[in-house]
């Protein structure tokens, strides 16, 4: 079995060796880049926070709504190195549970995004016509309106709740890529290798997937990149208006909601939760930038 | 140029159309009854119909649709059904402090990014170049609301040096109401000591809700800077001898400044949305935070007032855009 699976891999190595030096390449050029390090370093401590958080928090019942009220509110310490909350919870155990949840809100929403939008970007570069033209006007209404202010109104209507939140995001999401990739497919139907599928008689379908979508892949790999931060902005700022996760789940925006409440005395409470944001979301931008230098240089910004 | 413009114009209609078909499906795929959450807890069946009735809620959808729209059309968003205001009342009162807001976090992030994004490129791979660099990947990066409330915490509360909230000081009348703008009004009236605590009222919402923008421009017109200065008609007034300073202004700046116009368009949108969590923050009596307080009842028609408003304003912000690109590129013209 292992022996099978190894020959397999060989061959793969080999078929696609000049693809396999061009990933190398790739690699090599984000590692020279330090700001493309310290991002890679700081998504890749927060998926292991992500993966290990109910190991590493001193806490991990405080995630749940447990109460100990005999040391509600205290001020960051050796024994709570982010304070407590009002109900006398671990804000530094609450700030690394929330990781999984903020983790699994922005995959799920950039990767219905990705599903969604691709595809149609694909049907409307590549194929055109009318079909094209809708998908393409159906695409701009969803873009005349900031994404947030149409979450809100879907929220409004499904109601508060950390399943709607990520509901209404998925649902204003994937517009971004149907622009992205309608305009990259566009461009590459020109191009002559299409001609040459054509000529030796490839289907539409075997065109537009095994040949435009790959070709697609770095501007979106790019986008994704940059859309983890935006989604985790996006699912925080649902939650700190209150219409996003409640209490007691241990979201970061809503954590800050909370904390807001205890301003100027208690800092520790919103400050800590923000920062957890803030660091996160600047991993996935410099990730996400030195991939765009390295992938797609020419569309810088 | 004009046959694009009324394209743009003519693709704007139906976009806003198409807009208000989205807006008024998604507030009618809850699954939640209205009618039933805006009569209360103790409501019997009989007034959950009255209440009904009284907003057409008893009405074939298509029906209650194309009510909407002939309201719409007449300028009509129907009425709050947690309030029972007049949803257009509402939007009159609330709309300027919102446009006052975003003109001014506008104004911020085109000016100093503009500078800022020069100044880099000019004095590009020195520190202060790497600095503006740092703070700007920071800002795009920051949750705004997080940055809102500890600027609120320095500034406001810890170092008492402006307001942390509202729009005027509680116990001032606000100026006479010309534009509904405070700044613009009280100015007009002569008003200066409303003028001076509105200025201060808007400084630190107005610094949050730019410094995401005001990095993205930075860094946009220094790419375009060095982009532009490198080209060979530049190089060429330089081997004229044109001094320094009048190559940057006159010929790298304006056609530097041609995507950076792009950017802004597509950044007044975003600041319209981003209001929503600064006037959250800062209790700015704007249409973000109308939202906010209607969207947490479940209170859809201000919400999809807000929302078309906010379609509306941006639509027109790119218009002008494409508009302003004629003035600034002669090439655009001639298309």
């Amino acid at each position: 079995m292992s022996s099978a699976a190894g020959t397999w891999w060989v061959r793969f190595r080999e078929e696609r060796q000049s693809q396999f030096h061009e990933w190398q390449r790739s690699a090599y050029a984000v590692f020279r880049n330090p700001l493309s390090v310290v991002g890679l370093a700081i998504v890749g401590g927060f998926l292991l926070v992500a993966a290990f958080g109910p190991g590493l928090a001193p806490y991990p019942e405080d995630a749940a709504g447990a109460t100990h009220l005999d040391r509600k509110l205290t001020a960051p310490s050796a024994a709570h190195w982010f304070g407590t909350d009002e109900v006398g919870c671990d804000i530094f155990s609450r700030v690394i549970l929330g990781t999984r949840l903020t983790l699994r809100i922005s995959l799920i929403v950039v990767g219905v995004a990705i599903l969604v939008g691709v595809p149609l970007g694909i049907m409307a570069g590549y194929a055109g016509g009318w079909l094209g033209e809708l998908i393409m006007r159906i695409t701009d209404v969803f873009l005349a309106v900031p994404g947030l202010i149409l979450a809100i109104a879907i929220v409004a209507s499904l109601g508060p709740g950390i399943t709607n939140a990520m509901i209404a995001l998925s649902l204003v999401w994937w517009p971004g890529y149907v622009r992205l990739v309608q305009g990259k497919a566009m461009a590459i139907r020109q191009e002559f290798f299409i001609e040459a599928a054509r000529c030796v008689g490839s289907s539409r379908w075997r065109i537009a997937f095994g040949e435009v979508l790959p070709n697609c892949a770095s501007p979106i790999l790019v986008k994704a990149s940059m859309d983890m931060g935006l989604a985790i902005l996006g699912a925080a700022g649902l939650g700190f208006i209150g219409i996003g996760a409640q209490p007691p789940t241990p979201e970061w925006g809503a954590m800050i909601s909370a904390g807001r409440n205890y301003l100027p005395d208690r800092w520790w409470y919103a400050t800590f939760p923000g920062a957890a944001i803030f660091l996160t979301v600047l991993g996935w931008n410099l990730l996400g930038d030195g991939l765009r230098d390295v992938l797609d240089p020419r569309s810088r910004l | 140029m004009k046959a694009f413009l009324i394209r743009r114009f003519g693709l704007l209609l139906i976009t806003l159309f198409g807009l208000t078909v989205v807006v008024f499906a998604v507030s009618h795929i809850a699954p939640g009854d209205p009618a039933r959450l805006a009569a209360g807890p103790d409501a019997n069946q009989e007034q959950i119909e009255l209440i009904r009735k009284e907003f057409g809620l008893d009405q074939p959808l298509p029906v209650q649709y194309v009510t909407y729209l002939g309201g719409l059309l007449r300028g009509d968003f129907g009425r709050s059904i947690r309030t029972r205001h007049e949803v257009r009342q509402d939007i009159r009162d609330f709309l300027p402090a919102t446009l006052e807001l975003v003109f001014f976090a506008m104004l911020l992030a085109v000016v100093f990014g503009i500078t800022f994004g020069i100044l880099a490129a000019v004095y590009r791979d020195t520190w202060g170049d790497h600095v503006l660099r740092l703070v700007s990947i920071g800002g795009v990066a920051v949750p705004m609301f997080w940055l809102a409330l500890m600027l609120q915490l320095l500034f406001g509360l810890w170092l008492n040096l402006v307001p942390s909230g509202g729009r005027i000081a509680l116990t001032m009348s606000p100026p006479t109401r010309l534009t509904g703008f405070f700044l613009v009004d009280s100015l007009l009236t002569w008003n200066w000591p409303a003028f001076r605590s509105a200025l201060a009222h808007i400084l630190l919402p107005a610094l949050v809700l730019s410094a995401p923008s005001l990095a993205a421009v930075t860094r946009m017109m220094r790419a375009d800077m060095l982009d532009t200065i490198s080209r060979e008609f530049v190089i060429n007034a330089r081997a004229c001898g044109l001094p320094e300073r009048l190559i940057v202004a006159k010929y790298v700046l304006k056609n530097a400044l041609i995507p950076t116009l792009t950017l802004i368009g597509l950044r007044y949108g975003w600041m319209l949305g981003g209001t929503v969590l600064v006037e959250t923050v800062f209790d700015w009596p704007g249409i973000g935070l109308y939202a906010v307080q209607s969207s947490v009842s479940s209170d859809f028609l201000p919400v999809m007032a807000v929302t078309l408003v906010i379609g509306l304003n941006f639509a027109l912000a790119n218009l002008l855009v494409d508009m302003l690109y004629g003035v600034l590129d002669p090439r655009v013209r001639q298309t």
